[in-house]
């Protein structure tokens, strides 16, 4: 199993949904739904510890890589993650991506964090920090009303200014 | 260097600025989101903000610091129960910004002293709270508590 201790939290997200675990669990991991909620790419997932996790773009492009290091379902399920998609990520360390379900009174509470292996600058943390309340909200619509949000996301221009700095 | 707490949630809902500008500032629109609680925060700047909880006891009486409906709420924020930290008010900011008949809210929580302990409790109320108003939005319901113990003792106290 991946040794995951030296990756240090730096983006939180929660939401509750009016779903079960079991619910949200396969839409974080179903490509049908990720499809609808996640700008209209698809995980393909190895359902087991150490297997590959990939999102692909709508032409089929490999956008996301990484390794599965939990695979709990209902409760946990968590990767690590390089965007290779883009020219300016590529080179830099993977994170760690770990989404929790818990029941929550009549609902569940999914926790995403986002952790890092090296210092990295709030600025490259902007475009996440942008990303994922557009994601989950999204998801959470769709689990709750059977439609997605039609959420048009601006290209992470800070993200992408101080990772061009960090190659110059 | 110092930085004081700040908490920011961002949501997107699928309903416009007007309607989450109803639901945040109408105690009857509330109290069905917000587990109970009859929050009224359609006065002007200058005037007050007010919930009143499940079981009927003021549980705040804040000034409402700016108001521009539907874009801009900013209140006080300072709890009266006697069994939370006993901190100076901090500050509440919702931000409302169409998009495609949709909202994207923005709530800042801000102006805490350093080490404020209030800020943990906030920081976990939001998220259940601004759930629950996107699910009553969106499908007509709010979402069932989500308290822990403390705050349902609380919510029940008359």
């Amino acid at each position: 199993m991946t040794d995951i201790g030296h990756f240090k939290p730096k983006t939180v997200y929660v939401t509750y949904i009016a779903a079960t675990p079991e619910a949200v669990f396969e839409a974080l991991t179903v490509p049908a739904f990720t499809r609808q909620y996640f700008g209209g790419f698809a995980i393909d997932v190895a359902p087991r510890s150490g297997g590959a996790f990939r999102m692909l773009a709508p032409d089929g492009a490999v956008h996301i890589e990484g390794t599965v290091v939990d695979w709990s379902p209902p409760r946990r399920f968590v990767c690590t993650w390089k965007v290779v998609g883009m020219a300016e990520t590529r080179a830099l360390p993977e994170c760690l991506v770990a989404y929790d379900i818990a029941p929550a009174g009549g609902c569940v509470r999914l926790t995403m964090t986002e952790s890092h292996q090296w210092d990295v600058p709030d600025a490259i943390l902007s475009g996440g920090r942008a990303g994922w309340p557009a994601i989950l909200s999204s998801l959470k619509t769709v689990l709750e009303t059977g439609k997605a949000l039609s959420v048009k996301m601006e290209p992470p221009t800070e993200m992408l200014a101080a990772l061009a700095a960090l190659t110059r | 260097m110092t930085t004081k707490p700040t908490f920011v949630y961002v949501t997107y809902i699928a309903a416009t600025p007007e309607r989450v500008w109803e639901a945040l500032t109408k105690p009857d629109l509330s109290a069905q989101y917000w587990f109970g609680y009859r929050v009224q925060a359609d006065g002007k700047a200058g005037e007050r903000m007010t919930a009143v909880n499940p079981a009927g006891r003021l549980a705040h009486d804040d000034p409402i610091l700016e108001s521009d409906p539907p874009r801009r709420l900013v209140y006080g924020w300072k709890p009266l129960y006697k069994d939370l930290p006993d901190e100076r008010a901090s500050r509440v900011t919702f931000v409302l910004e169409p998009f495609k008949g949709q909202t994207r809210l923005t709530v800042t929580h801000d102006d805490f002293d350093d080490g404020s302990k209030m800020f943990a409790l906030i920081s976990k109320g939001w998220p259940a709270v601004l759930s629950s108003l996107k699910s009553y939005l969106e499908t007509g319901k709010g979402l069932e508590p989500t308290w822990d113990d403390e705050q349902r003792k609380r919510a029940g106290q008359a």
